[in-house]
């Protein structure tokens, strides 16, 4: 081998151990908890090898409960934060005036604690017994009946958690949108003007092709965040997820360890495991849907 | 389709620490006739990409109107003005393929001039037939070389018809080859689609190579308009003098004394009449008579020296290079302000004897201009 490549193989070491250490042993170690009946972290001991701890997962309604809220965060969020964030990213991109004023202010969430923020989401939102909450003071202005969004119906609970966790991955949405848009060549759009093109047709064949790239990297990016949610569920609806009936699959692994009910690393493995199958397909899925479509340079 | 300036200025206003607001275009006031092949000449910054810019509609003038034809397009967006412009950078649509990008102007025109596909088709191969590229039609713009890339844009620019065609510096991105290529080409489809077509150009002798007609800009003012022969001959100052010719004019401080044109000692040309353009003829027609010199601005054109043992001009004679059909002459004089050297292109029997250390030139008189010292203003004479 030659000296260089003796270098450069030196000069990844540092990183390669501590990856090897902290991410890829535990990667397979949490594969081989999965399929350990019983482990025991104080013993070191499991009574069989096999599927059972998927079976169980798979049956536990708590599992199943948080399975379906992650994947409805992930239906609404993903979608709506990503739209949302291309309208205000073209909406500031379009203005001269207050524009560095409203691009700060859109990016601040991004710089505020989750947990503050979920807390603030929470009195937002909570009923007490002295107040029904600023939201129900503002939908009682339209003659709405007040709701309890944190202890009330499964809907309006799930209406809140994607509200607070599309307001918190905004931002980022947003600045990598806004730059993604400024890169666009100027003239390609008045090269289109010239030719007659009006806003909108420019907007859907040249604006948004150019800035493809970004959305299906913010779409990826988006789903793999949604599915991994558990703080900001934790931040409103406080830490027992299972009680609320909002817990999360990550929420889930979690108690799963260290919960009330934790103590159990071969369900908590199977959890994890099942969650980075998800996870893997869905993002195969977009991969293979997004082939031809988004524009590669 | 006729393009009518009408006092049209454009001022950008000042930004930062530049508060002086900035004249890019200066009261523009000039016609470009139907069916001709103009380029807008001058150094950068002179305003020809404004000027470009506000044909397009692009940018919307100060002051003043612009006009296709008899109808006022001040006031019209870019959109429906009905031009085609070719960018610079060609601003192809990476996303698409050429035929895409070519039929992108059909697909915007709405009702009664909406076409079927197969008449956008059709359409696009004749186009790219006629700027030959047609063996191109799928692929993308990042497949194509320079040269074809700029094709594509000047077809998706001719496919709809335009009343005006706009191309910002055209061969700037090509190599040395291409570039005389695709003028002669410009200059052929320009013919065969009698398109009035405006080309912005900083290089004079792309300008004057295929233009019908140029204009002659420096910061944000026309300085002439002309034939480029006409210009050339006979320029209206010293910029446009010095800015026209390959290699340039040779400009040297000279007087008009006792009837004849001085430069340093040497009386160069005999002089009858000099008359500042405008001035009154009988101050200026007694001038030559008094023994009081007159300063002017000698500019003597490359082609205008010839070597002449018994030639008036004394120069310091550095090196003569022979480049085939004719030989450049580089030598010195003392009152030469241009540059550091005088070129003289001079036909290649005359070469004078390079070992020598003074060379003597008699000049052509029609290749002498003369120039107001202060304002540069052109000085006509009568020889």
């Amino acid at each position: 081998m030659e000296q260089r490549h003796l270098k450069g193989y030196l000069y990844l070491l540092p990183a390669v151990l501590f990856l090897g250490v902290f991410l890829v042993y535990p990667l397979f170690d949490v594969v081989t908890y999965s399929f350990e009946e019983g482990y025991n972290f104080a013993s070191q001991t499991y009574r069989g090898i096999g599927l059972y701890n998927y079976r169980y997962v798979l049956r536990d309604p708590y599992f199943l409960q948080a399975l379906k809220n992650t994947l409805l965060l992930v239906i609404i969020t993903v979608p709506l934060s990503t739209g949302l964030a291309l309208v205000i990213s073209v909406a500031l991109h379009s203005i001269t005036v207050l524009k560095d004023f409203f691009q700060t202010i859109f990016f601040l969430p991004y710089v505020t604690n989750t947990l503050a923020v979920g807390l603030v989401f929470m009195i937002l939102f909570a009923r007490t017994p002295y107040s029904d909450g600023l939201m129900n003071l503002l939908l009682g202005i339209f003659g709405i009946a007040p709701i309890d969004f944190i202890e009330g119906p499964y809907a309006a609970k799930l209406f809140v958690l994607s509200f607070y966790t599309i307001w918190i991955v905004l931002p980022f949405k947003i600045l990598i949108l806004t730059s993604a848009l400024a890169g666009v060549d100027e003239n390609l759009i008045k090269a289109a003007r010239i030719d007659g093109t009006g806003p909108m047709r420019i907007f859907f064949k040249i604006t948004l092709p150019m800035i493809s790239p970004m959305i299906f990297y913010l779409v990826i990016t988006g789903f793999i965040g949604a599915f991994k949610a558990y703080s900001d569920a934790v931040a409103i609806f406080g830490v027992n997820l299972n009680a609320a009936g909002m817990n999360t699959i990550v929420g889930y692994v979690y108690d799963m360890l260290y919960g009330d009910s934790g103590g159990f690393p071969s369900y908590a493995s199977a959890a994890a495991i099942l969650l980075f199958l998800i996870v893997l397909t869905i993002t195969l899925i977009n991969l293979l849907a997004s082939r031809g479509r988004v524009r590669s340079n | 389709m006729k393009v009518i300036f009408e006092h049209v200025t454009k001022k950008f206003p000042g930004r930062g620490k530049n508060k002086d607001e900035v004249i890019a275009v200066d009261d523009f006031d000039f016609e470009i006739p139907d069916g001709k092949l103009i380029g807008l000449l001058g150094p950068s910054g002179c305003g020809k990409s404004t000027a470009l810019n506000l044909i397009c509609g692009l940018l919307s003038p100060t002051n003043g109107r612009i006009l296709f034809g008899e109808e006022d397009v001040t006031a019209i967006p870019p959109e429906r003005r009905g031009v085609g412009m070719v960018f610079q950078n060609y601003a192809l649509y990476p996303h698409l393929t050429v035929e895409q990008n070519i039929i992108f102007p059909l697909q915007n025109l709405k009702g009664a001039e909406r076409l079927s596909k197969k008449e956008m088709h059709d359409k696009a191969v004749e186009v790219a037939g006629l700027v030959q590229i047609d063996a191109l039609m799928d692929r993308r713009p990042s497949e194509l070389s320079g040269g074809q890339q700029q094709r594509v844009a000047i077809a998706r620019a001719l496919v709809k018809l335009p009343r005006v065609l706009l191309l910002d510096e055209p061969l700037s991105n090509l190599d040395a080859r291409l570039r005389l290529q695709t003028r002669e080409e410009i200059r052929r489809i320009q013919t065969r689609t009698g398109v009035t077509t405006i080309f912005v150009t900083h290089d004079q002798e792309e300008a004057m190579s295929i233009s019908d007609l140029i204009v002659v800009m420096k910061d944000g003012r026309v300085h002439q308009i002309g034939r480029p022969q006409e210009v050339y001959d006979d320029p209206a100052d010293l910029f446009v003098a010095q800015f026209l010719g390959t290699p340039p004019i040779n400009v040297f401080d000279g007087r008009i004394e006792n009837g004849s044109l001085y430069i340093g000692e040497e009386a160069v040309l005999a002089w009858e009449t000099v008359l500042p353009e405008g001035e009154n003829k009988e101050t200026a027609g007694t001038a030559p008579a008094s023994d009081k010199p007159i300063p002017v601005t000698v500019a003597i054109r490359p082609e205008g020296f010839v070597v002449d043992p018994a030639g008036p001009l004394t120069c310091a004679l550095d090196a003569v290079e022979v480049m085939g059909r004719d030989v450049s002459v580089v030598c010195r004089h003392p009152k030469l302000t241009s540059a550091p050297q005088i070129r003289a292109v001079i036909d290649a029997d005359e070469q004078p004897d390079s070992a020598r250390e003074q060379v003597r030139f008699s000049l052509k008189p029609h290749k002498v201009l003369l120039f107001d010292p202060e304002s540069g203003e052109r000085l006509r004479t009568g020889w």
